[in-house]
């Protein structure tokens, strides 16, 4: 049986070290098939390039603009089939430490055409990363979440979020635009973004840039409540008696903005 | 001997004298209400000789640094009993005063003038030699690792296509290394270290391509003007990780040098990315690092500021103009102990004119080299 090529993505911010990798990639071809797909610059186009061309190993920087290479990682278990992944890093081993504790797989730039070509050779036998050893991994928290959306993966930017909400088994993100369904959970959610986001309700993260102001309300039984008002959208959510404090916190914090 | 031209030693100078001056007017008069009169009638006398002192010391500056530590302070000595005496005769008719002992006045002076002697021995005792050394040894600029190996995976993509700009880059990256790993205490001068910048922002350039867009802007620098080593290229290294890298698109580094007042300003200003916290905290170690090297070669006289304006972030160094004596034989305040750069192959001629002469400066830089051990 005649091997098919091991499909290959190269992604790094820098153009000299795609080009070094293209070039030991050759070298590697004499022993092993491989067939380049593509080059991206950092992790949108790498997600980009993948919809319309399924790779089977993405070779990644971790250290990118736009999107660094964990992220992409993360974005990348939410393809059909999602490829392996190596990481490409000029770190040094202070910074590698998680690595090495997940067994997470990398390569030292500049990359040794030997090491390299043993990666290739181990990649039929690696199982994509798992989303366990991703956030075991130091990195600064993601600037877009992904939905899979009729098998495309689609980037949603953190910044435009006003609300998460859990709902059942989802999540529901909502964006001026639209609703987008996502499968995480709200705490971990919490818990990666903090600053970002307020707790309003057991079920509900709120953005703090979207926070026009609280009204209270009545409820059908005659109990009044606290409604949080949204700019963007003409929805509001309810504040939990629980989490009541935070009328005050923010109430205090947008008047300390006026008087500044 | 401090140096009584450096602003800082004359503060501090002034600032005791006056301090223990009211401290003694504080002892004879317990009155807070008279105490600023009695203050001010004890500094009619203190301050003419203080002053006239501070401004012949500035004078003989050139003479005390080159003579030995005890004909020095005989000089000093002569000179504080000289002018007590002579302002003992002429203050109390220049403010109308009764005039006091001529003994007291002389002793008042020449405590004053041993404590202070004192005081700049001990400090220098704690900054040098071995002490600022060794403090200066510590904050020797480090370069990222990052950065290194990010170079040579550059410099090895280009072996097979552009083999001479392959070689050029490793000669950069060589002269680089060559100026981080050598002994950095001693000033030298600002033309080489923006030789350095540019050799450093060459490799840059060559990793994130027209990703990163230099304005240079150092045509009326003064090249022989003698500097820390290292004191820019840390913060060009800052300005592309902290704000070119986290950039998709490209962005601006600029770079001013200009002589301004006998002063030597060098601005830094490269786009602002506001990240966490992280980011900040190597920024301002770099600064710190900065700032402490510069105190201690110049103290008061220099000057690093730092800010951000609208969408950039600006460093600002303040520096005296000192040069190199042109007539310094052997004792020259700086030594400069490196071969000429290998730029001779045409693609590296942006070298600022000299103001010294070329032939001394050959001299002086091979010199050491003649004096190998195995020469001799």
């Amino acid at each position: 049986m005649a091997e098919a090529p091991l499909r290959v993505l190269i992604v790094d911010d820098e153009g000299p070290a795609r080009h070094r990798l293209r070039e030991l990639l050759d070298d590697c071809a004499a022993v092993l098939p491989i067939a380049i797909i593509g080059e991206a610059q950092h992790g949108r186009e790498a997600l980009d390039i993948l919809h319309s061309a399924p790779a089977d190993l993405v070779l990644t920087d971790i250290h990118m603009p736009g999107m660094d290479g964990i992220e992409l990682a993360r974005h990348l278990l939410k393809l059909v089939h999602p490829p392996v992944v190596i990481f490409t890093t000029a770190f040094h081993q202070h910074a590698l430490a998680a690595f090495e504790v997940n067994a997470v797989d990398y390569l030292v730039k500049p990359v040794r055409v030997q090491r390299l070509l043993a990666a290739l050779q181990k990649v039929p036998r690696l199982k994509p990363m798992t989303i366990e050893k991703l956030t075991q991994l130091p990195a600064a928290a993601r600037r877009f979440l992904s939905v899979t959306e009729r098998s495309r993966v689609v980037l949603v930017p953190v910044d435009e979020v006003i609300y998460l909400k859990a709902e059942l088994k989802y999540i529901t993100i909502r964006t001026a635009q639209r609703e987008y369904l996502l499968e995480e959970s709200l705490t971990r959610l919490e818990q990666e973004f903090g600053a970002r986001f307020v707790r309003v309700h057991r079920n509900c993260l709120v953005a703090r840039d979207f926070i026009r102001g609280f009204e209270r309300r009545a409820n059908d039984d005659g109990d009044a409540h606290w409604e949080v008002l949204l700019h963007g959208i003409d929805e509001s959510l309810p504040v939990s008696r629980r989490q009541q404090y935070i009328v005050r916190e923010i109430g205090r914090e947008a008047m300390n903005g006026a008087a500044a | 001997m401090p140096d009584f031209r450096n602003l800082g030693s004359i503060l501090r100078v002034l600032l005791a004298v006056n301090g223990v001056t009211l401290a003694i007017a504080f002892a004879r008069e317990p009155r807070l209400s008279m105490l600023a009169v009695e203050w001010s009638s004890l500094t009619g006398f203190v301050e003419p000789h203080l002053f006239a002192e501070l401004a012949l010391l500035a004078l003989a500056q050139p003479w005390l640094a080159r003579a030995s530590p005890r004909a020095s302070i005989a000089i000093v000595t002569a000179l504080t009993c000289a002018l007590a005496v002579a302002f003992n005769a002429i203050t109390p008719r220049l403010i109308g005063e009764v005039p006091g002992s001529l003994a007291r006045h002389v002793a008042f002076a020449l405590a004053a003038q041993f404590l202070l002697i004192g005081y700049f021995r001990l400090r220098a005792r704690a900054l040098s030699p071995a002490i600022t050394e060794a403090r200066l040894q510590a904050l020797q600029a480090r370069i990222r690792p990052h950065f290194l190996f990010n170079s040579i995976t550059a410099v090895l993509s280009l072996m097979r296509s552009e083999p001479r700009r392959a070689e050029a880059a490793l000669e950069d990256l060589a002269d680089l290394f060559r100026v981080l790993m050598r002994d950095n205490r001693d000033l030298a001068p600002l033309a080489d270290e923006v030789e350095l910048c540019r050799q450093y922002l060459d490799l840059e350039q060559l990793r994130l391509g027209d990703r990163l867009e230099i304005d240079w802007n150092v045509k009326s620098m003064p090249g022989d003007a003698l500097v820390p080593p290292l004191v820019l290229q840390p913060l060009l290294e800052n300005a592309v990780y902290h704000g070119i890298e986290p950039l998709t698109e490209r962005g601006l580094l600029s770079i001013n040098i200009f002589l301004s007042r006998d002063e030597v300003h060098a601005i830094l200003r490269n786009p602002y990315v506001a990240t966490g916290a992280r980011h900040q905290v190597g920024n301002n170690m770099a600064l710190d690092n900065i700032r402490e090297r510069l105190a201690l070669h110049f103290d008061a006289e220099a000057s690093l500021d730092s800010r951000i304006t609208r969408d950039s972030w600006e460093v600002h160094i303040r520096m005296p103009y000192r040069t190199r004596k042109p007539a310094a034989n052997g004792k020259t305040t700086t030594k400069v102990e490196r071969p000429a750069r290998g730029n001779d192959n045409g693609t590296h001629k942006r070298r600022q004119p000299r103001a010294r002469p070329l032939p001394a400066t050959a001299a002086t830089r091979i010199e050491p080299w003649l004096k190998h051990p195995c020469a001799s």
